[in-house]
């Protein structure tokens, strides 16, 4: 149970930090979701994010950093066990369901959809 | 409406009529949309790894996987962005916003063909996000390589 209050904690917290910088800057969501993917992948090569995602565990990898850190934690498996060949394969490896669900049900449903309000 | 005669006034009268505290509001709605997504999510992961009897990478995958389904289904019949209108960051920055972001301009853009329409402009968000998460990583990937 403690896990799920910490689950809740940080997932809500790397929220509200997006909602403060689009709140007060003029960053668009895009702009967010960029930043937060780098970040994600940067804050994994320093050994900073897997700690967070060991508290967190799904309030760490749900939100989009999450992706970052998928990318970063693969390519550096990756080229651990390749050498430099990794550093080209091991990202899109790590996370290739996740973009291969995204494209096939982005397509899906956008096919099905019935846009209002645009006719 | 009482008449506006001095700047003092008309200042006091914006002041008055401007949103308040939607700093705050806005904050609290994000928080808790974002982590009760999180949850979600969380209950998925381990939902997959009791009883579909998983390890963690594979129940890792079916956790996002369904995420982004439910992300991309809720945008289709409209529902995730009236979602979006409270949740604000609480519902983009998840993976479930990331298939929103995907889905939401193929649909508005579906009547400019399936090709140039659908196809092209469902990476008009999320292709700037697979762009930098990509190089990003390939960087961090050659620099580990030689310090590590």
């Amino acid at each position: 149970m403690v896990d799920y209050i910490w689950v809740f904690v940080i997932g809500g917290i790397i929220c509200v930090i997006a909602q403060i910088i689009m709140d007060t800057t003029k960053l668009l969501p895009a702009h967010i979701l960029v930043l937060y993917v780098v970040m994600g992948v940067l804050l994994t090569a320093i050994g900073i994010y897997p700690k967070i995602v060991k508290i967190g565990q799904a309030g760490a990898t749900v939100p989009i950093i999450g992706f970052g850190y998928s990318l970063a934690k693969g390519t550096m498996e990756a080229v651990d066990k390749e050498g430099i060949i990794g550093a080209f394969s091991g990202g899109i490896s790590m996370t290739a369901s996740g973009i291969s669900a995204a494209v096939v049900f982005g397509y899906l449903a956008s096919i099905f959809s019935h846009s209002k309000s645009k006719k | 409406m009482k008449s506006i005669k001095t700047d003092k006034e008309y200042k006091d009268y914006v002041k008055d009529k401007q949103p308040k505290q939607t700093l705050l509001k806005n904050c609290i709605n994000a928080f808790i949309w974002g982590g009760s997504i999180c949850i979600f999510g969380q209950l998925l992961f381990d939902m997959s790894k009791k009883h579909l009897e998983l390890n963690e990478k594979d129940a890792a995958t079916v956790q996002i996987i369904i995420l982004i389904f439910i992300g991309a289904f809720l945008t289709s019949v409209g529902i995730y962005d009236k979602i979006g209108k409270h949740a604000g960051a609480g519902s983009i920055v998840p993976i479930t916003g990331f298939a929103n972001s995907i889905v939401a301009p193929a649909m508005e853009y579906k009547k400019e063909g399936y090709v140039m329409g659908v196809g092209a402009k469902m990476f008009s968000l999320a292709g700037p996000v697979l762009v930098y998460g990509t190089s990003a990583s390939v960087i961090v990937g050659i620099i580990y390589y030689f310090f590590k």
